[in-house]
């Protein structure tokens, strides 16, 4: 989240949409309820089903599954051609007066942009960039009338997006769409604030990441990002998705958001210079000029005193990814299982997760899987990964036990109440927790697992030697207790400290690019201090009445409760409302909020309020970054009921990622003609209530959602029970025949959509039945984030 | 009403207040059904607070977790799909009992202090002096109390007697995650009602109305609803009294208690002829 | 009349209470609190991002011949974003905690068998760090194709962290991947 839960109650009008927040975040929601009682704020839901959050919303609009950015876009028009936009935060705070190449153009009856290679269906980015003066610095007209300022090309791409096109599109009527979008863009003046709160619902498509990008555009439009009651919420999923993001929990990146060494990334200095980016405007403050600080630092929280400046401070100790053709090798998720499933990988750690479940394309990770020569699982409770060899699990891609090699340790592991720790919300506030009770039996603690498995290695190194054992014997295992390391100690490590006095690090520039500091993660200094731990930090007093609860725990980044808070205040550095100020000038400092800023940089300076991009300016023309296009462009999900009206020559995204194996088939609309989707629970969390008997009481069966004319149609009951199929695989379960899903009509096609929860499988309480949903889903990417496309994708229907 | 007794309110042949009596306030359950999501979450907490053994269910076609309340399942959100002037509505209320201020159940019931009205405005049952008669289920307009075959008690929310008498909110209110229930005083919930429903009238609710219905004296529960015009949705009955034959088995009859005085005495009679006196130890109880 | 002596009793009190008697003082017994005296713990709600404060009462207080047991699991008032609140997951965390389906034993499943049998931590650590040295020794990829050091292990993959405390998460890129040299490091926020 860009601003935070308590921070939505500052808003006038909340868009959910992508999310079902009422659902999958209903505490996180109660904010919005608070908006809407305190402030009369005005709830716009905007979902395929008339679900938890549509039904205490102001105005809901249904749409299709998978035509987001078509509404999206429509709403970019309608600000852009009503002039519904904050004119002076447009081009003050973003790239719109910036100058993009000749050459960049949209061919919009293709569907592509400029640099396409229909053979290699791949493109040539190179025409999407910005015109760059003698200097390096990208050229600017500020009046934004340039017909190759951002402003103007934004202007013409989505001249498309009309409101009639948005209904051919969504499914939505004009009106229902123009009603919407009266009271989004509502929030163009100074004086109203919008928020828009999304999560998986944008993430799970092949677009998801110019889905989002498409909102930001938005708000931006707005100028709603950096506000009280404004930002792009993204709703995390877990307790602490968010700081295993933050902490490197991805093959693409190591902590901090700091990308991952790469195979032609030789030394030190090449990685640095390839990953530090330039600044692209005179005035930008360009903060990831210090990536070598951080990420010297963090070399030297790993590999302690044996990382020294002569040998790179272990930079080839640390892994780089292997090249492969004109780029990298792809570890993500879904390439990961298709190596594995390819019999590329022989050994499979887990902790706390259950990829047979939550991944797409369940019979494809099991037969995965089978390939492997071990599996360790860590875990509170067996699970359909763990047990993936039982004969009712390995039966759904037709083997026995005896098929399957597989060496699986089932490790009993604490839960969050048995161990303490930090968790990093959604807010981005990192919180300490503080243990409870012991772990039942003989259930260990996550880290005594890693610290006694590490240590084992690292022993048998010792004795015996063998391929590269310079990482393991040199990675610094300082800990006062070495098998089972104090969180305590751990988080001051990764806040890190200076080496030559021993003070805790307190602010990002403390650490330094010498090897003279430590920091297990660059973007947490700040959390544990000379001050001692903030993380525990317990005062609830919220001076400002915003909701800001600054003494409340650590919020990264630097203790900042609202992100680019530079824009909550005019280029004259006076706040856009007074009644809800995030940052003002005080003639000499920032005072508020702790500033997203150089703190004593006065307005008339005019440094770009967007420091972490080289053009200190966000961004609506993204350059370079995104594979398939600077602009979000509406593309139909992989498996779609539709031809996409836009464009029907490049119908889906041309870019997305897909697989080759019998499990990885796709459907055609005449085989399966119905769209579905899949979706959470309030009564459950993902695959692991399944075992609580209070969450299995209040939700106990599988059950899909089907349309009242759909069932008439198929002559179907309610509560009777159904079978769905994919091309991937079926599943069965109860009927609920709802009102709540109305049938669209598409560019002059019905279409109708069905949906249903996960949260069922085959261990657990109760019933199973082996009802997995991600049997039925299909393992198709997202080509910039490679996220699956869990929402949106063809099944047929019919009676048991 | 701290500990494990009531609070006094009258003393015999004593006329003034009786010293000592401690102010108590009648408290009451706000129910805001138009900032409810039926996320379920006080379902789970009256189970889990009051340790009831989860039900056995079974999907069947709704989110709603079971047909009606049990004798282990007092807290039921009622969810009803529906449409409103030709838009989508999905309605959902928090159902429990009502705590009336002048309780069906309490009329009705022949077993001595098995339902009790503190002066705190809780009604409570008292299993232990409950005779599994079923008369409570009768005299309740809302249809709440439920009858456990296997221990011949009934059993209904408590409004968490034992938390509210301690000082805390009730289980159910805590765990409330939109604030759509709230919990206090019944005035401040009134109050708090009444603005609901005035900025629902703002909002171009015609039909936005407070729920107390008067028949059963107001309730201890004040529910707000957007579509006061179609309260059958909400599964509220919308003039609830206590039934007739209630009333004059209770009221007007009282009169009758030197009959009843002497039929007491017969009947204790019967039974020592019958049974003879109690053996010691009893013998296993039959069930019925 | 077939009445036994319970459902004479009960007509019997029935008929004296209707009519005026009373057989029992009215006095009503409300039931003890049953948090009065357990010890609470500040925690955070395992499920979702919106990270609901949570108070664990446990039995005892934290005497050394007391075994501390889960009693009940409520909302924190504390802290600023739930006040208290926690939803239907939330507010059942204690049957979380406390559950017959727990893992409480270190379990293994030989190659080719259908069921999970019991093994020691010490032996279950043992055997999982040489099969994975032996794995690592046998796949490692110092060099790429050209020759440039990478120093990969991609035989072998880690994934897992998104209920796990950030201390944990650093600890196991720590290990795994600069100590190990593991490049398929994966969780939840892909999927």
């Amino acid at each position: 989240m860009t601003n935070g839960w308590n921070d939505i109650a500052n808003a006038d009008v909340i868009l959910a949409m992508g999310g079902n927040p009422a659902e999958n975040h209903p505490v996180g929601f109660r904010w919005v309820m608070e908006a809407k009682r305190n402030r009369n704020a005005k709830l716009i839901s905007v979902d395929p089903r008339f679900h938890r959050t549509a039904a205490v919303s102001d105005v809901y609009v249904p749409l299709r599954v998978g035509s987001d950015i078509a509404f999206l876009g429509g709403l970019i028009h309608y600000s852009l051609s009503k002039k519904r936009y904050n004119e002076e935060y447009v081009r003050h705070y973003t790239n719109a007066p910036l100058l993009i190449r000749e050459g960049y153009s949209f061919n919009e009856a293709d569907g592509v942009f400029s640099g396409w290679n229909a053979e290699t269906k791949s493109y040539d980015k190179s025409s999407w960039n910005y015109e760059l003066d003698g200097q390096g610095y990208a050229k600017i007209d500020e009046k934004m009338e340039h017909p190759r300022s951002v402003f103007q090309l934004m202007k013409h791409h989505y001249s498309r997006y009309t409101p009639e096109m948005v209904s051919k599109i969504c499914g939505c009527s004009v009106a229902e769409f123009e009603k919407a979008a009266e009271l989004i863009t509502s929030t163009y003046t100074p004086d109203r604030a919008g928020t828009i709160m999304y999560a998986l619902g944008w993430t799970h498509h092949s677009f998801s990441v110019q889905l989002i990008h498409a909102a930001a555009m938005l708000q931006l439009l707005l100028g709603n990002i950096g506000i009280a009651g404004g930002g792009l919420n993204a709703l995390r999923g877990h307790a602490n998705i968010q700081g295993g993001t933050d902490c490197g929990v991805a093959y693409h990146n190591v902590a901090g958001y700091i990308a991952m060494p790469k195979s032609d990334q030789t030394s030190l200095k090449q990685f640095l210079t390839a990953v530090t980016p330039k600044p692209l405007r005179p005035n930008s403050m360009n903060f990831w000029s210090n990536t070598d600080r951080f990420f010297v630092s963090q070399l030297k929280a790993y590999y302690g005193k044996t990382a020294t400046a002569a040998n790179e401070f272990g930079y080839q100790w640390h892994p780089k990814i292997p090249q492969a053709g004109t780029g990298y090798e792809n570890w993500s998720w879904g390439f990961l299982f298709d190596a594995m499933y390819a019999g590329k990988m022989e050994g499979f750690l887990n902790f706390g997760m259950n990829p047979v479940s939550n991944g797409p394309n369940s019979k494809k990770a099991i037969a995965a899987l089978s390939q492997l020569k071990w599996m360790v699982v860590a875990e509170n409770f067996d699970q359909e990964t763990s047990s993936f060899f039982k004969p009712e699990i390995l039966a759904t891609i037709d083997k026995k036990p005896a098929d399957v090699q597989t060496e699986v340790f089932l490790l009993p592991a604490a839960n969050f109440a048995e161990k303490d720790g930090t968790f990093t919300n959604s807010s981005r506030w990192i919180q300490w927790k503080w243990k409870a009770v012991d772990p039942p039996g003989l259930a260990k603690p996550d880290h005594e697992i890693i610290a006694r498995l590490f240590l084992r290695i690292r022993e048998l190194y010792q004795k015996d030697g063998g391929k590269f054992p310079d990482p393991i014997v040199n990675l610094n295992w300082w800990y006062s207790n070495p098998v089972e390391p104090s969180l305590d100690e751990v988080c001051k490590e990764i806040n890190g400290w200076d080496l030559t006095t021993g003070n805790q690090l307190e602010k990002f520039l403390d650490c330094k690019a010498d090897g003279t500091t430590l920091s297990g993660n660059w973007l947490y200094i700040g959390m544990y201090t000379g001050a001692g731990n903030l993380t525990q930090r317990r005062v609830n007093t919220d001076p400002t009445g915003l909701g800001r609860y600054p003494n409340w725990s650590f919020n990264w980044p630097a203790n900042r409760r609202i992100m680019y808070n530079r824009c909550s205040a005019d280029s004259k550095g006076k706040p856009w409302d007074a009644k809800r100020p995030t940052i003002a000038w005080n003639g000499e400092k920032w005072t508020g909020d702790v500033p997203d800023y150089k703190p004593d940089s006065a307005p008339e300076q005019g440094m770009g309020p967007f420091i972490m991009l080289p053009e200190g300016v966000a961004r609506f023309f993204v350059p370079g970054q995104f594979v398939e296009g600077p602009f979000s462009e509406h593309y139909e999900p992989a498996e779609s009921a539709v031809v996409n009206p836009l464009h029907p020559k490049t119908s889906s995204n041309p870019l997305v990622r897909r697989f080759s194996t019998p499990h990885d088939k796709l459907g055609e609309a005449k085989d399966y003609p119905i769209v579905c989707t899949t979706y959470r629970l309030t009564e459950h969390f993902h695959y692991w209530t399944k075992n609580n008997p209070y969450n299995m009481e209040i939700q106990p069966e599988f059950f899909i959602e089907i349309p009242e004319e759909l069932a008439k149609d198929k002559g179907i009951a309610n509560a009777q029970m159904v079978r769905i199929t994919s091309a991937r695989g079926s599943i069965e379960g109860k009927a609920m025949v709802t009102k709540r899903i109305k049938p669209l009509d598409i560019n002059g096609q019905r279409v109708y959509q069905i949906g249903f929860p996960i949260h069922w499988g085959f261990l657990g309480r109760g019933s199973q039945k082996g009802s997995l949903a991600n049997l039925v889903t299909p393992t198709i990417l997202d080509p910039n984030s490679f996220a699956p496309e869990y929402k949106g994708f063809l099944v047929r229907l019919e009676k048991v | 009403m701290a500990g494990s007794t009531l609070e006094l309110k009258r003393i015999s042949a004593v006329s003034t207040a009786p010293p000592g009596v401690r102010e108590t306030t009648v408290v009451s359950k706000y129910i805001d059904t138009t900032s409810c999501i039926g996320c379920k979450a006080c379902e789970v907490a009256c189970q889990q607070w009051n340790d009831l053994p989860p039900e056995v269910t079974v999907q069947f076609g709704t989110y709603q977790t079971l047909p009606d309340m049990t004798p282990s399942f007092w807290n039921l959100i009622r969810f009803e799909e529906t449409e409103v002037d030709g838009a989508q509505a999905w309605l959902m209320r928090k159902d429990q009992c009502m705590h009336c201020a002048d309780p069906g159940c309490l009329a009705a019931c022949p077993a001595p202090s098995a339902i009790v009205q503190y002066v705190n405005g809780i009604v409570d049952f008292n299993q232990e002096h409950c005779i599994g008669c079923g008369y409570c289920m009768t005299g309740c307009p809302f249809n709440v109390p439920k009858l456990n075959k296997t221990t011949s008690k009934v059993y209904k929310c408590t409004l968490c007697v034992d938390r509210v008498s301690v000082g805390l909110e009730p289980a159910c209110i805590k765990a409330c995650p939109t604030g759509c229930l709230q919990f206090g005083s019944k005035p401040q919930m009134l109050h708090l009602a009444e603005q609901r429903v005035a900025r629902l009238k703002e909002n171009g609710f015609a039909n936005a109305m407070v729920y107390d219905p008067p028949g059963v004296g107001g309730t201890g529960v004040v529910t707000v609803v957007a579509h006061g015009d179609r309260l059958a949705s909400y599964g509220l009955p919308r003039d609830p009294s206590i039934p007739l034959a209630v009333t004059l088995w209770k009221k007007p009859l009282k009169w009758l208690g030197n009959l009843g005085m002497i039929a007491g005495v017969v009947v204790a009679g019967l039974h020592y002829l019958k049974f003879g006196s109690k053996p010691e130890p009893e013998a296993k109880e039959p069930e019925k | 009349m077939n009445a036994t002596r319970r459902d004479f009793l009960r007509i019997g009190a029935a008929g004296a209470a209707a009519l005026g008697f009373d057989l029992a003082p009215a006095r009503a017994e409300a039931r003890a609190l049953k948090i009065a005296r357990t010890t609470e713990t500040r925690s955070t709600c395992p499920y979702c991002s919106v990270s609901c404060g949570v108070i664990v009462h446990t039995a005892g207080d934290k005497a050394r011949n007391a075994k501390p047991f889960v009693v009940h699991v409520e909302g924190d008032p504390d802290h600023p974003i739930n006040q208290g609140s926690l939803c239907s997951k939330g507010i059942a965390l204690k049957n979380n905690i406390v559950n017959d389906r727990r893992l409480t034993k270190v379990l293994y499943r030989a190659p080719g068998t259908d069921k999970f049998e019991e093994r020691t931590w010490d032996w279950a650590i043992d055997r999982i760090a040489h099969l994975f040295k032996e794995t690592r020794d046998r796949t490692f990829r110092e060099k790429d194709s050209q020759g440039r050091t990478i120093n990969a292990l991609t035989s072998i993959g880690v994934i897992g962290g998104c209920t796990d405390a950030n201390e944990i998460n650093y600890l196991m890129s720590k290990t795994f991947r600069a100590g190990l040299g593991v490049v398929p490091i994966e969780q939840q926020s892909r999927i």
